[in-house]
Parts: structure tokens; sequence; C-alpha cells
């Protein structure tokens, strides 16, 4: 029960520190960075390796529409961390709206994908190996989608209730990053799905 | 309840055990020189080390009532880059020596006289085709001698009916896994006759314990009628036997017990598992069983074949290897002495 | 020797106990099981792994019987792979992830002058999370239906290899507990990872540097970046592994033109670097307890800072040489080579720099260093033979044969099991307040000791003679009978020593000497508090101005910020 206390320092050196916030996050994405590594590799693996069902080309549209939705939520995310980061709180309400809106009609996008390929051309997991990687990959990408929605649109409800101030700026651009995050890795599997796959 | 392999004195002439250091074939020397070279880097490192650590507790005990603190050294650039460059080295040697043996033995061309053999693992047995004899058998592999004088390789296609399977005969070379979907190669060349032991060394379900290999490597001209045998079905052996008993005077009972026997294989699911060359049966799912007296062991090399043994496997393979595939078939005692007796004709 | 600790009286630590608001054993379970304390949660930690590693060991020993002679009947074939598979299944992740984590947690903070993990609650949510999955991997043993408890617990292997484990060659849920188990377990060691390297940071002291941290944040920042890259490749595939159980997806799905080998691939991406997550925090322990039993600074911190981060990122690299046997290119099969041999470079400069920690000093043979100079010498054996291993042309005999089984176990117990009892010895008393018993001690060193040489030095033999693993049993005729019955002996001797060990750690809580704030004269800032620390830790926080505050402070003549 007792402690030996340090000497004080003799000149007030500044001593700063990474934020730990930001450490956090940006551990997170790593490791979701690997999960998502894993399932375009097994992507990669299996492109032209099928002996049935129907090929990229002949199922896949290129969701241009909802693509430009996504990345360009990122554009607006930013406008609210800059928002925020001058204390302009009707400004952060109006860009982070638009930010969520553009990931739900994302969302949306790939709901009416699913839809006609499962319908219409009876696509699914099952069909062949195709199937299997692509709604996986595809899947893996929406769900943190919907996870980051969900916490957009937490973050909406406070705000709009009047609890989300300057004073919050750091977390706010935390799970800013989050978002940016889920933008970037679509790009990577639009470029492996749509370009590269087809 | 297992019953133990009790007369299997006999199986073991001429076996070459199983010691990885036997090595009787070409990749497996270069393996075993490779092996004896790194062994010996080893042995040196280990005994530097183990020096130093025994030389560092003695020397540098505390003494007792010695309570100072000694000198404090908090390292050395001229040290850490001694130990770290001359493990560099070492590193390097060792790898030149490896990729020399690695490229040697997998790349190595394939000469235009080698055997064919393609190995296809189940559960719990091994399939083995000669793709160029036409030969098709099950769990006991021949393979002809290399001599210096005639060398003659054995290359082998594995793959796998199921699960990944692995196969490895110590005494004759480095193991090759056998994998669904998927062919990999290997080749061996055989400098000793006789038997060779080994087993499936890739966990494949509850039996792979008893999934054993026999590899019987035989001179050039016992090969030969080995592979000749084999290729002759039954009615081509029966036609050259039966020459032989038409002067003989009544059939026996056994051989009546035979001929209902080979009616009950084909009635019952047998022939839709077995295949037996020249008659009804052609199921590929278990072992092809045209030749199975010409093998001294059933079961993938866990018992004698002898006739008890027959039987009691047909009566309940569980008695020997509980979750092998082949269920018991649950037929009358007698259709079971008559298929032990059908069986015993498959020379 | 270094008492220069000034009493500050009773600790104003605001548990609720002190409060008198609620008392008794109500009041001590609400403050344990919802605290968010990283020392009562490294504790938990620590616990957790020290009953799995009795009852992985159980199963063990049971293997070791059914073993002792050829064709046994002590348990049938299904039981046996069961056995197996669960007891390399616990021993990695309910055993050796929650021993480090809980190291992790309790000394981290300490050592860095901090008050608590960078992250409490995601720490405790941690800890619970990954709790839960061994119990109910365990509780798959009810899950079998049948004489052979077909889909009782998993039987496939710990790496459990497909197409052996899609739905028709496993049907039952045993695969679906192993999966949905680790998947949790994963998630816990994910959420320690983030809050490993938050911490390491983001909370150090005043004047504590990221050159000045002690050596044993630095490995745990190394292991927690290996543990947020590898790990994820496990949930992924087996997340890939349910899709095809479940959704009917065909990731390794053989008859539907799926590869076996991706599952290998992405299963060692995983399997590989988490041996180095388990051995970094090993080597982080050895790097604070030699230097203070031979008196003298770590020599080489820098370069032993720089083989550690090596170790994690060449360990990412080297997977494939698990898969030797598995007919990848000749390319593909010298890269892997080379590549586990230079990762054996970095860690051959740690026994390096321990050994010239040591040479020059006034060694003292506590019970800690007892166990670092056996990790040390095992250690190195166990490189070794992971040498050998690594010259793939020779893998491909040695590969799944007892002489792998020899390697690995060399490694895990022979320098994990025994570095972690130096750790224990070592750091009992700051956690509890009281020494372990020295003659106890004593006994288990060298019944551990005695028993570990005698399993597993015998084990390489029959592994050169041919036995594979994963067996249930072997042939009479194969000359192994004997090796197995010595091993067995072993066995049992290594039980008894961790059952002495055991026994200590509950007497000496009651009656072990009572040890002060520091014990053994060391030089870290978990030795310049209470022991027990009071709930906050420091009740000033330190600043500190070179590698060893304490050593500074007890020999301000001497002091390390003059020279590093």
């Amino acid at each position: 029960m007792a402690t030996i206390p340090m000497q004080q320092s003799i000149q007030e050196v500044p001593w700063t520190l990474p934020k730990r916030g930001t450490v956090a996050m940006a551990c997170l994405i790593t490791a979701e960075s690997a999960i998502f590594t894993i399932f375009v590799v097994a992507y990669l693996y299996y492109l032209g390796r099928d002996t049935v069902g129907p090929k990229p080309s002949e199922v896949l549209d290129v969701p241009i529409f909802y693509t430009v939705c996504l990345l360009s939520s990122s554009f607006f995310i930013w406008l609210a961390e800059r928002a925020i980061d001058h204390g302009k709180m009707g400004a952060f309400r109006l860009w982070w709206s638009i930010t969520s809106l553009l990931g739900l009609t994302f969302l949306f996008g790939t709901g009416k994908e699913w839809q006609k390929l499962i319908v219409q051309d009876q696509f699914t997991i099952k069909t062949n190996l195709f199937g299997t990687t692509y709604y996986s990959l595809v899947g893996l990408h929406a769900s943190h989608v919907v996870v980051g929605l969900i916490l957009l649109l937490l973050t909406l409800v406070f705000s709009l209730a009047g609890a989300v101030g300057p004073q919050h700026a750091y977390r706010v651009k935390t799970l800013a990053l989050y978002w940016h995050f889920v933008d970037a890795v679509w790009v990577v599997v639009f470029t492996v799905v749509y370009v590269v796959g087809r | 309840m297992d019953l133990l392999p009790l007369n299997f004195a006999a199986a073991f002439i001429d076996s070459h055990g199983t010691s990885v250091f036997s090595a009787f074939s070409t990749p497996g020397k270069e393996i075993n020189g490779l092996a004896y070279f790194v062994l010996a880097i080893s042995a040196g490192v280990f005994l530097v080390v183990s020096v130093l650590l025994i030389h560092v507790i003695t020397r540098y005990r505390s003494r007792p009532g010695d309570n100072s603190e000694p000198p404090q050294v908090f390292g050395s650039l001229q040290v850490e880059l001694a130990w770290t460059i001359i493990p560099i080295l070492i590193v390097v040697v060792i790898f030149l020596s490896t990729a020399r043996v690695l490229f040697s033995v997998q790349d190595a061309p394939k000469p235009p006289d080698a055997l064919d053999v393609v190995v296809t693992g189940h559960q719990y047995w091994w399939e083995f085709q000669y793709p160029q004899y036409g030969v098709v058998t099950a769990n006991e592999l021949h393979l002809p001698l290399s001599t210096a004088a005639s060398p003659r390789a054995t290359y082998m296609k594995l793959t796998s009916a199921d699960v990944i399977h692995s196969f490895w005969v110590p005494a004759l070379t480095g193991k090759t896994d056998l994998i669904p979907n998927r062919v990999n190669e290997m080749w061996v060349d055989p400098q000793a006759t006789g038997l060779f032991l080994g087993q499936c060394t890739q966990f494949c379900g509850p039996e792979h314990a008893k999934m054993l290999l026999r590899v019987y490597v035989d001179t050039p001209e016992q090969f030969q009628q080995w592979i000749a045998a084999q290729q002759k079905t039954q009615a081509e052996l029966n036609t050259s036997a039966s020459v032989v008993t038409v002067a003989a005077a009544t059939t026996t009972t056994s051989d009546q017990d035979a001929k209902l026997g080979q009616a009950d294989f084909e009635r019952e699911a047998c022939m839709a598992c077995h295949n037996v060359s020249g008659t009804m049966a052609f199921g590929r799912l278990g072992p092809d069983l045209t030749h199975l007296m010409s093998r001294e062991t059933l079961g993938a090399g866990i018992i004698p074949n002898n006739a008890q043994n027959l039987k009691a496997w047909i009566v309940n393979p569980d008695t020997f290897k509980v979750g092998t595939l082949m269920p018991a078939m649950h037929l009358s005692d007698k259709e079971n002495t008559e298929i032990t007796a059908y069986l015993l004709t498959l020379k | 020797m270094g008492g220069q600790s000034i009493s500050i009286g009773h600790t104003i630590d605001g548990h609720p106990e002190s409060r008198g608001a609620r008392s008794g054993l109500l009041a001590i379970f609400e403050s344990w099981i919802f605290t968010v304390d990283h020392k009562k949660l490294g504790i938990f930690y620590i616990l957790y792994g020290v009953v799995f590693l009795v009852v992985a060991g159980i199963q063990a020993l049971l293997m070791r019987i059914q073993l002792f002679y050829p064709y046994n009947t002590f348990v049938s074939p299904y039981t046996f792979n069961r056995l197996f598979t669960m007891h390399g299944t616990a021993m990695v992740f309910f055993v050796g992830m929650p021993l480090i984590f809980g190291f992790a947690n309790y000394l981290v903070p300490l050592m860095i002058g901090a008050r608590d993990m960078a992250f409490p609650r995601l720490n405790a949510f941690s800890f619970w999370i990954s709790a839960f999955a061994g119990p109910l991997l365990y509780s798959s043993y009810f899950a079998g239906t049948g004489p052979d408890a077909i889909g009782s617990a998993p039987d496939v292997g710990w790496f459990a290899y497909a197409p052996l484990t899609e739905h028709a060659f496993s049907p039952g849920h045993a695969m679906d507990y192993w999966t949905i188990s680790l998947l949790l377990s994963g998630i816990g060691s994910i959420g320690a990872a983030i809050n490993i390297l938050a911490t390491v940071f983001c909370m150090r002291c005043k004047g504590m540097t990221l050159l000045k941290i002690p050596l044993l944040p630095w490995v745990y920042a190394s292991s927690a970046f290996i543990v947020l890259v590898a790990v994820s490749p496990l949930t992924a595939c087996q997340a890939m592994l349910m899709i095809d159980r479940y959704l009917g997806g065909h990731f390794f799905d053989t008859a539907a033109g799926g590869s076996a080998i991706l599952w290998a691939h992405f299963f060692w991406i995983f399997g590989h670097p988490e041996v180095y997550v388990l051995i970094l925090p090993i080597f982080g322990f050895a790097s604070e307890i030699i230097p203070v039993f031979s008196r003298k600074a770590i020599f080489g911190y820098p370069a032993m800072v720089a083989a550690s981060v090596c170790i994690a990122f060449i360990g990412l690299g080297v997977w494939a040489h698990h898969m030797f046997t598995m007919g990848m290119t000749s390319y593909s099969n010298a890269y892997f080579t080379l590549a586990t041999m230079l990762v054996g470079v970095p860690t051959g400069i740690k026994v390096f720099n321990w050994l010239a920690t040591m040479w020059g000093g006034k060694i003292r043979f506590e019970l800690p260093m007892m166990f670092s100079i056996a990790f040390l010498f095992q250690f190195v054996v166990a490189g070794l033979t992971g040498i050998m291993l690594s010259v793939s042309a020779w893998d491909w005999q040695l590969h799944n044969s007892y002489f792998v089984v020899a390697h690995f176990h060399y490694v895990l117990v022979g320098a994990f099991v025994f570095m972690t009892f130096a750790a224990l010895y070592y750091w009992y008393p700051k956690i509890t307040g009281r020494m372990l018993n020295n003659r106890i001690g004593l006994w288990h060193f060298w019944l551990l000791l005695i028993g570990f040489h005698l399993t597993f030095d015998t084990m390489h033999i029959p592994g050169l003679l041919g036995m594979p693993r994963n067996i249930f049993t072997y042939e009479a005729d194969r000359g192994w009978t004997l090796m197995n019955q010595i091993m067995t002996v072993g066995g049992f001797i290594q039980a008894i020593a961790v059952l002495l060990f055991a026994v200590n750690m509950v007497y000496s809580y009651f009656y072990g000497k009572e040890a002060g704030p520091d014990p053994w004269d060391a030089w870290t800032l978990e030795w310049s508090t209470s022991s027990p620390p009071p709930s906050y830790n420091f009740a000033v926080d330190p600043e500190v101005f070179s590698r060893r505050p304490l050593w500074d402070l007890k020999h301000p003549e001497d002091s390390d910020s003059a020279f590093e």
C-alpha cells in the first residue's frame, strides 16, 4: 500500500500521445481488411473455375449509380466532419443526413440487384462457385454498410435531439473513419467483382 | 473389439522397417543426405549455445553474501551484427542445399520407360491403377526394382475420392498428400526388393489409423508375372484352371459354395460396390476384388487374408475396423459361407 | 535492497466493500463479475487458462494411456479423435490465448504507468465473450446421438481440414460447435488486441517514449498486431465453412469444384502467425525476468525491439511450411523454406541477447530464473527441430509424424509452459501480495523438467521411425511400443508437477510469506506500487527518464538515464 513518488520534471516538455479512438479504429480497420482480403482471394481464386452455372458477365450488371451514391457519401461525410469541427451543427446535420440517405440508397441497390439475380436468373449462393463467392463477398460488404448505417442513423437521431455538439467532434470523426473504410472496401470489391471478374 | 493380427510373422519377411533413414530410393537418399547435413549444423549450433549457457550459469552465479550489482552493459553493435550475420549465412547455406534437393527431386524429368501408377485415396483404403497395363487393385502396391544397371522409376499420380489422405512409406521416400479435386505427383525408384510398410498420414476420419500401406518391390521378372496375373480376368483364370479340374472327379462342396457364392455376390449389394473383372460385378465404391486372394492382407493391411478373417469381415467389418464404410450386410450364415468360398477363388 | 517505499497509509481506493454500504459475498461477487479493472480481468484470464490447462492436460493423459500399447482398447477411435481435436483446440484457444491476454491485461498498464487499459469495458467484453467459448465447445460432448455419439465433440483435428469438415463427412453439429466457439474466441482476441495496441500507444506515463517502455509491452504490441491480421483469416474461413455447411456454398466442397487446399492456406495463414502470437509474450517474460535475476540490464534493447517486430512481420509470410506435402510448385516450396528459416534469425538474436544479459551478471537461481534457464535450453532445441522441419525436402518425410508433434510440444510445453510458470512465480507476489512456496516450487520444477524431457525428447524417435500423428493405435511390429510407454510415464510425471503447482497457488494464497512491493529487487514500474496494487495503480502519475525507473531510484549514482 505504498507508491514510490517519481520526481517532477525540471522543464515542462510537452508530452503528447496518439488518441486512443483513432488507434482503436485503425486497428479495427486493419482486422476487417484482413477478413475482406481472404474473401477477395477466394473470389479471385475461383474465377473461371466453374463448370456449371452462369458466368459473371452473364448475370452481373455494373451498379454504376449505386456505386456513385456510396462513394459520394464519403464526400458528404467529410463535409459533415468539417462542419462539426467548425461548430456548425445545422450544416453537420444536413451533410450527415445526406450521407445516411446515400448509404441507404446503396443498400437498396444491392437489394434490387440480388432480387433480380435470385428471382429472375435463379442464381443463388448454392448455384456454383461464382454464386458462393459473389454473395459472400458482396454480402460481407453489405453487412458492414448495414452496421455503418445503424451507427450513422443513431448519431443522426442523437443529433436531431440536440445531444451532439462540437465537443463530440473527435468521436464523430472516428465513426466517419469507419464509414470511409466501408467505402474504400467497396472500391476494391467493385473492381474485383464488376471490372476484373466480368 | 479388434482381433490381434496373430499370424503376421510370415508377412513380415523382408520388411525393411519404417525408419526415414532407410531410404531405399534416389529421392529418399537425396533427402537423407540433406537431413544429415542439416542435423550436423543443428548439432553444431546446439553445442555452441549449450556450452555458452552452461558456462554462463556456472561462471556468473552470484556468490553468497555478495549484494553488489555487476557492471551494467547495455549492448554492443558489433556483437549484434555478428550474431545476425552469421545465422543469416548459415540460413543461406542450408537453404541453398535444400533448394538443390528440392528441385532435383520435385522437378526431375520423367524417363520415357517409367511405370505409371495412379493412386486414389478412399476412406479407408487405397486404390491403385496401372493405366499402362489396365490393372486395378487395392491396398497392396507392387513396384518393380530399380537398379543402376536397369533403372525403372515409378511415377505416381495421387488424388482422392473423398477427403485428404497422405501416402507415406518412410523407408522408400517422403510423403505426398492425396487431395480431392487435385492431382499431385511423386516418383520413386525402389532400390531393394521386399516389403515396405507405410500408412495414411493425413487424418481422414475415424479409421485413419488403420489405413495401412504395403508396397512389394519385385524384381522385374516377378513384377511382370504379377502384372500378367492381374491382367487376367476371373473368367480367363477359370478357363485355364478348369482344364485341370475337369479331369478331377466330383466337384467339392466348396466348389459348389463358390458357385452359389458368385450368385449371392451378384444378387446382393456386393456388386454395387465391388468390381470383379469378367463378371457382372462392376462397382467402384469399394476395393477391386478381382484378385483378392493375391493379397496377403485385408482391410488395408490390418489383418491376414485367410478364410476365417474373410468371413468375419463380410459378416461385420466393424469387428476389425469400426467406422469403415462397408456396412454389416446381415446375410444368412449360409450366404456368408458361400460368398467367402467364392471370394477364395479370386486368385 | 530497494526499499524506498513511503507508506501513505491505507488505500483510498473506493472499492465497494470498503464503502460499507454492502458487504460480504454479494459485494465481492459484484465487484468481480461486473469489473472492468484490468487487474481483476487479468486474474480471470489467467485462472481460466490454468483451469483449461488441467482439463486439456487430462485429455492428453487419456490419449497417452490409449497409446501405451498397440491395439489398446482404452478408448474407441471416435473418442480418441475427439480427444486430440479438443486437446489441441483447447490448448491453443482456451489456455494459450487466455494466459497471454491475462498477463497483458495485468502487466501492461502497470508497466507503462497507466491507471487501466485504454478501453476497460471493451476489456470486460473481450474476456467474457472468449470465456464463453470454452464451455460452449466442451458442451458439444453432450450433443451427440447414437452409440458412437455422432455429432458430439469435434473429431477432425484442431486444424479441421476440408472437406472432412463438410456436411457430407461430418454430420451432426460437432463442426458447428467448433466453428462458433472459435468465432467467439476470435472476437474476444481481436478486442483484446485492439485494447493492447491502444494502451501501449496512447496511455504511457510522462517521459515514457516508445523506446523507453519495457520490452514486455513491446512484444505485446507486436503480438497484438499479429492477432489483428491473423485471427481475422480464421474468422473468414470459418464463415466460409458455415456458408458451405448451411447455405449450400461450395468454398471447400470438392465435389462441386471447390478446393480443399484453399482451406489449408487460409487456416495456416491464421495458424502459423498464431504461434508467434503465443510465443512473443513468452519472450517478453524472459526479457523481464532474466535481467532481474542476472542483476544486469537487458543486453541490446533496440535489437530486441527490432527482432520482435521482424518476427511479427516475417511470421506472416511463412504459413505454407505446413503444406510442403500438398503439391505446391518447387518455387513455392523454396520460398516458404527460405522465409521460415529467415524467421529463425531474429529469434536466434533474442536468445543470444538473453545469454549476453546473463554474461557478466550475478545470477540468482530463484524459481523464475530456473524456469527461464530451462526455457532457454528447450527453446533452442525446439527452434532447431523447427529448422529441420523447414527443410522442405526433409519435411516430406517428417510432416505429420510424431517428429512434428515433438517439435511443437517442445515449443509449447518446453518454452511456453515453462516460461509461463516463470512468469507466475515472478508476478504472483505482485498479484496476491504473497510469495509462492519455494519448497513445493522446487518439486514442481524438477518433476516437470524430468517428465517433460522423458516424454518429448523420446517423442522425436517414433517420428523418425515412421509413426504418424492423429492415430488412435498402431501396429505392434513397428517398434514404436517402448517409446510410447516412456512417453506415457513422462506425461504422468508432468501431471503431478502441474498438480503440485495448483496446490502451491492455493496454499500460498493463504499461507505464503508476505511479499511487499518489490520482493525481487526489480526495476519496472509495477514494483513501485503495493502488492497487490490499489485499484488505481499509482497514487501519483509516474514520470520516467529511462527504461528502468526503479534502477535509477535505487542507484542514483549510476542511473540508466545517463547512458540510454
